[in-house]
């Protein structure tokens, strides 16, 4: 398969949170339509880079670069990111009171459509917009009239945020721990709805603890982050090693690099 | 205290004058209200139920006793604070009733005055009945005025389809003071819906001390709108007073907008078994606004719910007070109760108190309540954001959410869009 055009292409990012270098150095290319597996222990940087791609505003970013499309990525404000095209599937999804998921959708729906120059949806259209989309992943609106996240179950924030990824449409979509806390039939639904939505034109960056999720979603490239740096890359079949081997004899080659 | 001499003397000479036609029972009301008055005083801040909140506006400024209005206004003046078109209403001035704005119903949708005159035993038997006086010197204030508000009796089995609508407007331009006494009642398994504003024509400065008893029956239902939209140099103070029998349902909403200083003391005495009560209540201030929310829920009975939801939306140098007391007395088990109260505060000017007051004297129940204040919560701005929502729309957003949350408890959808349209225009960039 021809190589694509570059998407994201990281260099040398080093990111502390409070003071604390998490990230020392990671370079990651991601090229249009691949799709991206994260993998590595706990603490080892993985959450902290798909929260600075994001542009979460905790992280300070210490050296290095991320050119999204050939523009410095790390020049944009958050939203402006996500008009871009970038987005982020939280591990921990936020709570809104008083504001409906239909409408919260709407409005940031309209936000990108007002940056691509096109007509913002009335609630109307909106709905009917919705509806198509909820059919194509093949779910209900049953979370639709909910304020966003507030009393839902854990598989139910995790379901929105993949939801949120199908009416969005981002170019760049990053799944942070999707498949955390959720049950085996929870994974396999959003393993198959985030199947639906890879196309030649999008690209995924999937970070994940567990192998489990990739039993489901075939990465083309995968990871592995430990203590801030990656320390291996390989094809899908390095997913299944670390399910057999663990993390140690990894983390133990990063000590000695 | 000056001002307390004052109002007595004010007092004295209306009861002497204009209330001298009163039967005699109401005259007994009013004499024993006015002495409660004068032994009392107003409340210090040395007082628990007083502690965040200066009357000191109040009693230093001089309001005289409202006269009828000289001009009244039209249809289309007053139409701007209907806040729905269908339905009956009865509308006041500076405390005094207006028929020609008003659409009563025979003795039932009617004037308190008179009602006390063609039907008094209907007043007697309620009147005064559940809003206490005996440490309330505003509430016993009031009584001692008793003689004009709204008047609502729904007999039994009957249910009112459109919300009544009570609308109390202030002239706005003179400095005046109204004492407004609103008597509600279903008979059993009657329902209603009240809608009970306050507004004002002029920007000026007044003081309104209400009081509303609303009376459930068995397995009665009233949804109770209030909706407090003052001029903001007014002072407004106001009691509501709930009392529910078995199997009833009494859902309170009440906004607060308006007022530079304004007191809401609410009282809910569910008095039956399997009664049901909502209390949800929104305030929405800035510059200088001081609202103060006293609730006291008094679970008298067993297998009753109250569920209690107050949100502030505070910016400016504003100061939000809230209060919920709730008492769950011996023999009241299976108490099902639980209070939030969450304020969100837009500058650092702003302040809020909160204090949750369980007292609960049975053992088999289930209270809960959390109370929160703070800026808004960082975490959901970046989530908006990172959607791809500005900064200023992402904001806008969550506080309307606060609003929003309560609004989306009343069931009225077209009251429900107006307030919600209010809402919008606060909250809208200046």
């Amino acid at each position: 398969m021809a190589k694509g055009k570059v998407m994201l292409e990281v260099n040398g990012l080093r990111v502390a949170v409070a003071g604390n270098e998490i990230l020392k150095g990671v370079d990651l290319t991601i090229r249009v339509g691949e799709v991206h597996a994260i993998m590595g222990p706990n603490g080892s940087g993985k959450s902290t880079l798909a929260q600075v791609l994001a542009g979460h505003p905790a992280y300070e970013v210490r050296a290095g670069t991320a050119k999204y499309d050939g523009k410095d990525l790390l020049d944009l404000k958050p939203e402006e990111r996500a008009r871009a095209g970038v987005f982020l599937a939280f591990q921990y999804p936020v709570e809104i009171r008083g504001i409906t998921n239909s409408y919260f959708l709407r409005s940031a729906l309209n936000a990108l459509r007002r940056e691509r120059g096109e007509a913002e949806l009335d609630p109307m259209d909106f709905l009917q917009f919705l509806e198509g989309k909820l059919k194509a992943i093949g779910w209900d609106d049953s979370m639709m009239n909910r304020p966003v996240n507030e009393g839902f179950s854990g598989g139910e924030k995790k379901r929105n945020e993949i939801l949120q990824l199908a009416v969005l449409e981002p170019r760049l979509a990053i799944l942070d721990e999707t498949d955390s806390g959720l049950d085996i039939d929870a994974l396999k639904t959003v393993a198959e709805t985030v199947n639906k939505l890879r196309n030649p034109n999008r690209s995924f960056l999937i970070v994940t603890h567990y192998q489990r999720l990739l039993n489901y979603i075939t990465p083309d490239v995968v990871h592995v982050l430990a203590d801030g740096r990656m320390v291996k890359s390989g094809g899908p079949e390095l997913a299944h090693e670390l399910e057999a081997k663990g993390y140690d004899w990894l983390r133990d080659a990063a000590m000695v690099s | 205290m000056v001002a307390v001499e004052s109002i007595v003397g004010s007092y004295n000479a209306w009861a002497g004058n204009g209330a001298s036609r009163a039967p005699a029972w109401l005259k007994d009301i009013r004499r024993s209200a006015i002495a409660r008055f004068e032994r009392l005083g107003f409340p210090t801040m040395k007082q628990e139920a007083w502690r965040f909140t200066s009357v000191a506006p109040i009693t230093e400024g001089s309001f005289e006793l409202a006269n009828a209005p000289t001009g009244v206004p039209t249809l289309e003046q007053i139409r701007p604070f209907l806040l729905l078109e269908a339905g009956y209403r009865l509308v006041f001035v500076d405390g005094f009733y207006q028929p020609a704005l008003s659409t009563p119903f025979f003795d039932d949708i009617q004037s308190l005055a008179h009602v006390t005159t063609h039907r008094p035993e209907l007043v007697r038997q309620h009147l005064g009945q559940y809003a206490a006086t005996e440490d309330r010197p505003f509430s016993a204030l009031n009584t001692a005025f008793v003689n004009e508000g709204a008047f609502v009796h729904v007999p039994a089995k009957a249910t009112i389809a459109e919300p009544i609508q009570l609308l109390f407007l202030a002239s706005g331009d003179k400095q005046v003071v109204a004492h407004p006494r609103n008597l509600i009642v279903l008979e059993r398994e009657a329902r209603a819906s009240i809608v009970e504003t306050y507004a004002s024509l002029k920007q000026g400065p007044y003081w309104t001390n209400s009081v509303t008893e609303v009376v459930a029956g068995e397995g009665a239902r009233v949804d109770y709108h209030r909706v407090q939209r003052e001029s903001t140099k007014a002072y407004h103070v106001a009691t509501t007073q709930t009392q529910q029998a078995r199997d009833s349902i009494v859902n309170v909403h009440t906004v607060a907008f308006g007022a530079a200083l304004a007191r809401h003391d609410i009282g809910a005495v569910l008095g039956g078994p399997g009664g049901t009560l909502i209390l949800n209540g929104l305030y929405l201030l800035d510059g200088a606004q001081h609202a103060d929310h006293h609730t006291t829920i008094d679970h008298a009975a067993d297998h009753c719910g109250s569920h209690e939801y107050f949100n502030g939306v505070l910016d400016g140098k504003s100061r939000g007070v809230f209060t919920g007391r709730i008492i769950v007395r011996p023999g009241a088990q299976k108490t099902d109760s639980k209070q939030t109260n969450n304020n969100l505060l837009l500058s650092t000017d702003a302040h809020a108190d909160s204090q949750p007051q369980l007292e609960i004297y049975a053992d088999d129940v289930k209270c809960t309540h959390g109370s929160t204040v703070g800026p808004l919560d960082p975490r959901a701005l970046f989530y908006l954001e990172s959607r791809g929502i500005g900064e200023r729309e992402a904001r806008r957003l969550l506080t309307y959410g606060f609003a929003a949350e309560i609004l989306g408890r009343m069931e009225v959808a077209p009251l429900r869009a107006q307030l919600d349209a209010i809402v919008r225009g606060r909250l809208a960039e200046p």
